[in-house]
């Protein structure tokens, strides 16, 4: 077998049906979908951590969800350590014909790939989700919900060596010491704390890939940064690869890999971090990166305030996608949709003006 | 195990903490338990067996006899003791109740939970099927159905047959109830964390769906009892219990039947009406407060409601007055 990524996704799509209403139907308006993903690729080393930023509806959830078989993605592959994760939605792709036509559509090779099976895959790749307050069931113990991946993967059956790798998990997720947490139930915890406890539901199967929704964002400012700092300290441990989905482009330099730009369900740009945040080519990376504080205040570029509304996954602009509010934007990129382009080592930017 | 049982333990002081507070729960509790340990223990409450006759001197049958002539309740048409009966026709009208509360219950948690979790087609289904029962008038289905299993020579007691058909029948609100709870409950987070580390199906039932409504359903079981115990008298006072083993509502069936009423002879048909609604309100009081408490609705709400950093401000105005509610 050939040396895979840890993860490679290539052209993957997600879209949801609008509900139309009998009227639409019958008038044989066509189907209307929500683009929540809109043709994205990226790919994963073993041990690395990518970051996708972007602002809020563009698609970043629905990619984790994706990524871990919650959602079946409309079109695409992802291929978790060479293999396939979950099929095509069938019966929507029969309705997305003009997408094959164009040739968006690349190969169709990983129809022969195998397919990784669901728990296989929910075993070596765990996910974070974005809320603390609601991922954690009320009415189990904190030991419950570290313990329940194990129980559910039939692991560490003997309860002694269950009980000690639940306690190991916990404290290395820094609940320490482990037994004055394992008996409560979440309310009795902090916010920062029942993240941590997710960490350590999650880091408990040792998976190989952490998927990392937006970990820190419904989080007290105050305690971010211990949480960053925890999922840090984790990766240097153990060597899990992460993708750390975020909004916020302040967290990321701070430990990412490489970063990818999402906009309106596509990067827009990719790179390593250090690369992109140094020259960064596309506007609306420059204009992310113009509002993120910058410590020296001499080094403070010039504000980029967007105009225009806030993008409509369900209404997506012809040609460049970022067009309607884009600064610099040009006749051509109303009518045409910028390929990406190579801009440096490893960092490519989908724009006309490159 | 130990700590199983601490935390045992502190959940039904919380509970006993929140319930004591609340005077209709404590009624309605009462009022259920007294007619429980009465059942129960039936023998210790009378002298006499339901059917004995009571004589005078001269050994005749002591026909509708009042209060002041003898025991507490006097006597009916066959000079048989109004009390013994009473407090025998508890276990019958008890027994025949829950039985059919308890399959009802069962039937509508089974429909509810696999119409919600699993949604689509099976949904639909359940549903339908649901809404049919709900649009055929109960008591003309019920008079058919027992008059038809009666038929049919099951040689069965009619008490079964009055369990079975009202527990078959009396499922639909409490499914409709469970389905609606299972759609908001499955949608939550934790439950696309459980499936996001590989928890099948059953282990998300068990650990995940079932403990959040496991309040809802015994809340609504007590309700569903005040029902069955009712419908029960109803049958049975239409003649449809069985007369060897008097109900409440058969001992009103007779009373009628044996003209109790020309006679004056309210001992008679005033206890038996009036234990049936000691029972159904005692059920319905602490059905009532149970669901108030703990309605996963109502309870999370004030927990879960401020941590939501984007909330709308009548949505929050909304949780506010959700947790009034509560208080
Ligand atoms: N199950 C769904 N059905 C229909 N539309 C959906 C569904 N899930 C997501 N969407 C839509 O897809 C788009 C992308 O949503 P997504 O949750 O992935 O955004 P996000 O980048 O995670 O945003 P946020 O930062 O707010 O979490 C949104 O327009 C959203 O309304
Ligand atoms: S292609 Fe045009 S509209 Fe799009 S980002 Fe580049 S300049 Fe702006
Ligand atoms: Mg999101």
């Amino acid at each position: 077998m050939t040396q895979h990524d840890l993860l490679e996704v290539r052209d993957l799509y997600k879209y949801f049906p609008i509900h139309q209403s009998i009227l639409d139907m019958l008038r044989r308006k066509p189907p209307n979908y929500v683009k929540a993903v809109d043709g994205v690729s990226f790919s994963l080393a073993r041990g690395e951590v990518l970051a996708i930023v972007g602002e809020s509806g563009c698609g970043k959830t629905t990619i984790a969800r994706t990524l871990i078989g919650l959602e079946e993605q409309t079109d695409g592959e992802i291929l978790f350590q060479g293999e396939c994760v979950g099929a095509q939605e069938r019966r929507l792709r029969a309705g997305l014909a003009p997408l094959e036509s164009a040739g968006t559509v690349g190969t169709r090779e990983h129809l022969a790939l195998p397919r990784i099976a669901l728990k296989r895959l929910r075993q070596q790749a765990q996910m974070i989700f974005q809320d603390p307050y609601e991922s954690l069931n009320p009415r189990s113990t904190i030991f419950e919900i570290v313990a329940e991946p194990l129980v559910v993967h039939g692991l560490s059956r003997s309860r002694g060596e269950r009980a000690a790798r639940v306690k190991k998990a916990l404290e290395d997720a820094g609940l320490r010491p482990a037994e004055d947490f394992s008996m409560r139930y979440p309310h009795e915890l902090s916010g920062g704390q029942r993240q941590r406890v997710v960490i350590a539901g999650a880091m408990v199967l040792q998976p190989e890939l952490l998927i990392a929704d937006e970990p820190v964002s419904m989080l007290d400012v105050s305690i971010r940064a211990e949480i960053l700092n925890l999922l840090n300290d984790l990766r240097r441990q153990s060597g899990v690869s992460i993708v750390f989905i975020t909004h916020d482009l302040g967290t990321v330099g701070f430990f990412a890999d490489r970063l990818a730009v999402m906009y309106l369900g596509r990067i827009v740009e990719s790179g390593p971090v250090k690369e992109v945040v140094a020259n960064p080519s596309h506007p609306y990376t420059k204009a992310l990166l113009s509002v993120v504080p910058v410590p020296n205040p001499r080094l403070r570029r010039e504000r980029v305030i967007l105009q225009g509304e806030t993008p409509n996954a369900a209404d997506v602009p012809n040609g460049c996608r970022f067009h309607p509010r884009c600064p610099v934007v040009m006749e051509k990129c109303k009518e045409t949709d910028p390929e990406y382009k190579t801009v440096g080592d490893g960092h490519q930017a989908a724009c006309w003006l490159i | 195990m130990n700590e199983r049982w601490i935390l045992f333990k502190r959940n039904v002081t919380d509970f006993w903490r929140t319930f004591r507070r609340n005077k209709l729960g404590l009624i309605g509790a009462v009022l259920v338990l007294s007619a429980v340990l009465v059942a129960v223990f039936a023998p210790a409450f009378s002298p006499y067996k339901p059917t004995d006759v009571i004589r005078d001197e001269n050994g005749r049958g002591l026909t509708f006899a009042p209060p002041s002539v003898h025991g507490p309740l006097g006597t009916d048409d066959a000079g048989r003791d109004v009390w013994t009966q009473l407090v025998y026709g508890a276990r019958i009208s008890i027994m025949v109740g829950f039985l059919a509360g308890f399959i009802a219950m069962f039937i509508g948690s089974l429909f509810g939970i696999t119409a919600g979790y699993y949604g689509g087609s099976v949904d639909t289904l359940l549903m339908r099927i649901t809404d049919i029962l709900l649009v055929i008038p109960d008591l003309p289905l019920m008079l058919v159905l027992v008059a038809t299993m009666r038929q049919m020579d099951l040689h069965i007691s009619p008490l079964i047959v009055l369990v079975i058909v009202i527990g078959l029948l009396y499922w639909t609100s409490t499914a409709r109830l469970i389905r609606s709870q299972v759609l908001t409950i499955k949608e939550r987070q934790f439950v696309a964390r459980a499936r996001a580390i590989g928890a099948g199906h059953a282990h998300i039932i068990r650990k995940h769906i079932l403990p959040q409504i496991m309040p809802l359903i015994v809340a609504n079981t007590v309700l569903i009892l005040s029902t069955a115990i009712l419908v029960e008298s109803g049958l049975a006072f239409l003649g449809l219990g069985d007369p060897t083993q008097p109900s409440w509502g058969t001992m009103l069936n007779f009373a009628f039947d044996r003209s109790a009423i020309t006679n004056g002879a309210w001992w008679f048909y005033l206890p038996p009406g009036f234990a049936i609604v000691w029972v159904t309100l005692g059920c319905v009081l602490l059905g009532n407060v149970l669901e108030e408490m703990l309605n996963p609705r109502l309870t999370e709400h004030h927990l879960e409601g401020e941590q939501h950093m984007v909330s709308l401000p009548d949505a929050q105005s909304l949780s506010g007055s959700g947790s009034e509610a509560v208080s």
